[in-house]
């Protein structure tokens, strides 16, 4: 058979590569991923970049498609600064979470690098992208790039028709909210298609070629019963605000009172974009993870099969032992947990777990311990579960050991740290809970509702900040960010800190006092 | 077998229109860099690109974020070694505390990024509010004419240097031993008249010989060519700026007491834009800095602009310095002068009228330019109004104004007072370009 005389030949040599050695590789390890690891993936379109246009993707946050504004040109010049200085290289790869799945090369990579980025980036990021019930539930991987072809093509009829600096404000204001611009619970509509959009846009646009000033000199119709009506559609809006709204930024696009057409839409294209984002940060110890689990898999087992050389799989292990590398909290170079790492060895632990478990395992995890099936459990995690819920599933009592992690509590008017649990036996569920915990988005990161407006009378807008383990927002940048929620308002607005606990008002600022 | 798109041919500079939206935002900030870049460096460092640090006013992104200063929380570390639950451990000073993500601020600090030379120039036009012509006319670089510089290998064949070409066939040809035409010709001739005498044994076989001797120089002949690829020499071009003439700038000023900090500046913005000018026109600029008190001096930039020196004020030494230098190291021949003095208009009272007399009987016939600025006070400027009142030394040059049309004067307060100075020279310079 010809597949048995390939077998013993090395699929490349030499560090230079080709497209003929690039499409030889990838066959190779699409074919061992989805046979040997059951990955179900995306087609993949393979894109071969140049370092400048690496950093020109990092600027816009890594989409390939971006409409324009100066922040993305501050990160830029800020990408660029520490690329120059050295003091950070750039990604070996990126990959977007489109279908087909869009993966970019860098030139300057070796034939051995490009083999370890088709596999981490085109296998698994690809197959995380595809399947994580997050990704599958709340974004469009066929739509995004359409719509972000669409969202920059608006922007900029936006910037010609009312300006630079006037599309630029609504944008900032808008930016400000991204963190307040998702829905966390309930799912987001989707995407309207893109002939819905269009019939949008054609209805703007008869209302403003159609629009006359001379409706405006008419007299108001006496006696009519204009009143009644109006407290009826007044109302019925405020019963249709659906207080509390923890997204902001949908909150604002569907009722400001200031805002004209243009500017929602614009506002709604940040909205997008944010939730697009929202699962990836979510996932990021699962989905690193998934992808150096499976590339640390598919090269070794390359290597054991002689499809790989000696010298290839040295420099694919120095690589790889750079990107997992995960120095200690005393050490210079620590700057928090590494998410590779971590993935990677949870995952590698579940393998242990279910081919050579010990009584331990046995006790925590007595579902998978000695099962042998962690294909099985690893595609079952993959799929159904984020960050916190994998840690909080899976992180074992073997591996807080092997990490030695230890929990401090913080208290801010304390003067010292109180190391509250390490490994042992009494903080290993401590210390996995707490592990979970941080990486709990929702949790996290402040909590900010639209709690009442009064649309009848002031229009003042109240935001309520439930305020957890007594911390507190940031003074110079929340009265930054309140007021860009004034611009986008136009009206009174006020973010009252309540204490989530006792429900106690602990401080309340508003926009007149800025 | 996946799609492949080889992106690396796709354009470049896709986040431009970003960069352009950042550097408007960031406007003033980096104006203010670029005016202390003209205050510390020196007049001709403008015409560059330059590292600026990151503007801090306008380009923050605010969103909602946690007080690190309150509340309760708690890190997980990895690399426990001592600790037992229980354990305190004093905060580091600064409160970031152990958890706290990395430093990005910190970085952020010394966080410089270059500007082009365009976006330097224009930064530092807009106080000066120069017409657009005119910075048009001095952000571009000069056209350039191709010169002859010598010979290449390699070129176009309309360059090909025929002499320079024959000459290395002709070494060659020798060095090779090509048999010449001549030598051929001589054995062709022997073989005529060999074959014209009776055939004898001898005589044939002479022949024979003499054939083959023909046959393998002209073998040679064939091997090696009259004239090889290795030969030919084309003619190289250098490309030149067109005006290649050279010109001295002579800058004057007052550094009397009462030439402060903002005097100084403005100054100084004068020199540099007269600098910018002239460096677009000739390709050789030497300034000379002259400094006066009551005496005057040749120093270097840095003396010029940073050191003061007590004394009074006599500004016919400078006039004086200027005209000793020209004389000995400037021939009118050969550098276009240039003069440009600044001073707070204080002179001795009977030194003026010999200003004059320097000007108008020596000094303006060698200058191209003499521009004159006074710097006077903001609240003052409003007051002089009319040109004809004013210091000593204002109304001896009103004189020398009228009489010499490439002197010019003018009171500046801020800084876009300083174009007008040059108004005459820019007007001039489309017609002097046709002239070149």
């Amino acid at each position: 058979m010809v597949s048995q005389a390939r077998k013993s030949e090395l699929l490349f040599s030499g560090s230079d590569w080709n497209f003929a050695k690039l499409s030889r590789v990838y066959d190779e390890i699409e074919a061992l991923g989805t046979e040997e690891l059951g990955l179900d993936i995306y087609p993949v379109q393979m894109e071969v970049i140049s370092s400048e246009q690496m950093l020109d993707a990092y600027s816009s946050v890594g989409m390939p498609l971006m409409y324009r504004h100066w922040s993305f040109g501050k990160r830029f010049l800020y990408d660029e600064f520490l690329y120059r200085k050295g003091a950070r290289g750039l990604a070996y790869e990126l990959v977007i979470n489109s279908n087909p799945c869009i993966v970019y090369l860098m030139e300057e990579n070796t034939m051995a690098l490009q083999a370890l980025v088709t596999a981490h980036a085109a296998l698994g990021h690809n197959h995380f992208f595809k399947n994580n019930h997050l990704f599958r539930q709340w974004t469009d991987a066929g739509g995004i790039l359409s719509y972000l072809d669409f969202a920059k093509g608006y922007i900029a009829r936006c910037e010609e028709r009312h300006g630079l600096a006037a599309v630029e404000a609504i944008l900032d204001s808008a930016h400000a909210l991204m963190e307040q611009g998702v829905f966390r619970y309930h799912r987001p509509p989707k995407l309207s298609s893109e002939q819905q959009r269009e019939g949008l846009r054609e209805r703007l646009e008869y209302e403003e070629r159609s629009f006359s000033d001379l409706w405006r000199t008419l007299p108001p119709s006496q006696g009519k019963t204009k009143p009644e009506v109006g407290d009826e559609i007044l109302a019925e809006r405020k019963k249709s605000l659906k207080l509390p709204e923890e997204n902001l930024l949908y909150f604002l696009e569907k009722n400001s009172l200031v805002l004209e057409p243009w500017q929602r839409e614009i506002v709604r294209i940040v909205r997008v974009i944010a939730q697009y984002f929202y699962p990836q940060r979510q996932t990021q110890v699962m989905n690193e993870g998934c992808a150096t689990f499976v590339h640390y898999t598919i090269m070794n087992t390359l290597f054991d099969r002689g499809r790989i050389s000696e010298g290839a799989m040295l420099e694919i292990l120095r690589n790889h032992s750079n990107v997992v590398f995960q120095p200690t909290y005393d050490d210079p170079r620590y700057s928090g947990i590494n998410p590779y790492a971590l993935g990677l060895d949870m995952m590698q632990d579940i393998q242990r777990i279910s081919t050579v478990p010990t009584a331990e395992d046995r006790d925590w995890f007595p579902d998978i311990a000695g099962r042998g099936d962690w294909r099985d459990t690893l595609l079952d995690a993959w799929a159904n579960h984020r960050d916190e819920s994998f840690i909080r599933q899976y992180l074992s009592p073997a591996l807080i050991r092997k990490w030695r992690l230890f929990v401090l509590a913080d208290g801010a008017d304390e003067p010292h740290y109180e190391v509250a649990s390490i490994h042992n036996e009494r903080g290993y569920a401590r210390i996995r809970s707490a592990l979970a915990q941080s990486y709990d988005i929702g949790a996290s990161r402040p909590d900010i509702q639209v709690v009442d407006v009064d649309l009848l009378g002031d229009r003042h807008l109240r935001l309520q900040h439930k305020v957890k383990d007594g911390i507190m927002l940031e003074g110079q940048s929340r009265d930054a960010t309140l007021r860009h929620i004034r611009n986008l308002w136009g009206y009174e607005v006020s973010l009252a800190a309540i204490d989530a606990g006792t429900g106690a008002t602990l401080s309340e600022r508003w926009t007149k006092e800025l | 077998m996946p799609i492949f798109i080889d992106r690396r041919l796709n354009p470049k500079d896709k986040s431009l229109g970003n960069r352009q939206r950042f550097l408007r935002r960031a406007r003033e900030d980096l104006k203010r860099s670029i005016r202390d870049k003209v205050r510390t460096g020196g007049i001709a460092e403008l015409d560059r690109e330059h590292a600026v640090p990151m503007p801090r006013k306008g380009t923050d992104e605010p969103s909602f974020g946690d007080d690190r200063q309150s509340g309760r929380r708690q890190h997980i570390l990895p690399g426990n070694k001592t600790f037992s639950p229980g354990d305190l451990i004093d905060k580091p000073g600064g409160g970031g505390g152990y958890g706290s993500a990395p430093g990005t601020t910190e970085s952020e600090d010394d966080f410089r990024f270059v500007l082009s030379r365009e976006e330097v120039l224009d930064l530092f036009f807009e106080d000066l509010e120069l017409p657009d012509l005119v910075k048009l006319n001095l952000k571009q670089i000069l056209s350039f004419k191709p010169r002859r510089a010598g010979f290449a290998a390699s070129g176009a064949p309309t360059n090909i240097n025929v002499g320079r070409t024959m000459r290395n066939s002709h070494g060659r040809r020798i060095a090779l031993r090509r048999p010449k035409q001549a030598e051929v010709d001589e054995i062709a001739r022997q073989i005529a008249e060999l074959e014209a005498k009776p055939a004898s044994a001898a005589v044939r076989e002479r022949i024979t010989a003499l054939r083959e001797e023909l046959e393998r120089l002209e073998r040679r002949r064939r091997r090696i060519a009259y004239v090889d690829p290795v030969d030919i020499r084309f003619n190289r071009f250098d490309p030149q700026p067109v005006p290649n003439a050279n010109a001295v700038m002579f800058c004057l000023m007052d550094v009397s007491g009462s030439m402060g900090e903002r005097e100084k500046d403005l100054a100084k913005r004068f020199f540099v834009l007269l600098h910018l000018f002239l460096t677009r026109r000739y390709e050789r600029i030497e300034v000379v800095f002259i400094r006066h008190t009551h005496q005057a001096k040749e120093v270097d930039e840095q003396t010029f602009f940073y050191h003061t020196e007590s004394g009074g004020t006599v500004v016919s030494t400078a006039l004086e310095e200027m005209h000793r230098i020209i004389k000995e190291r400037y021939p009118v021949a050969e550098w276009n002068i240039y003069a440009a003095q600044a001073s707070d208009g204080d002179n001795f009272a009977t030194d003026s009228e010999r200003c004059i007399e320097l000007l108008d009987r020596k000094l303006m016939r060698l200058c191209q330019y003499f521009a004159y600025v006074e710097i006077i006070d903001e609240r003052e400027s409003h007051i002089f109004g009319s040109t004809e009142n004013g210091t000593s030394l204002w109304r001896a040059y009103n004189a020398v104004d009228g009489k010499w049309p490439n002197f010019q004067m003018r009171r500046i307060a801020a800084p876009a007072d300083i174009y007008p100075v040059f108004r005459e020279l820019f007007a001039r310079q489309p017609a002097l370009r046709k002239s070149a």
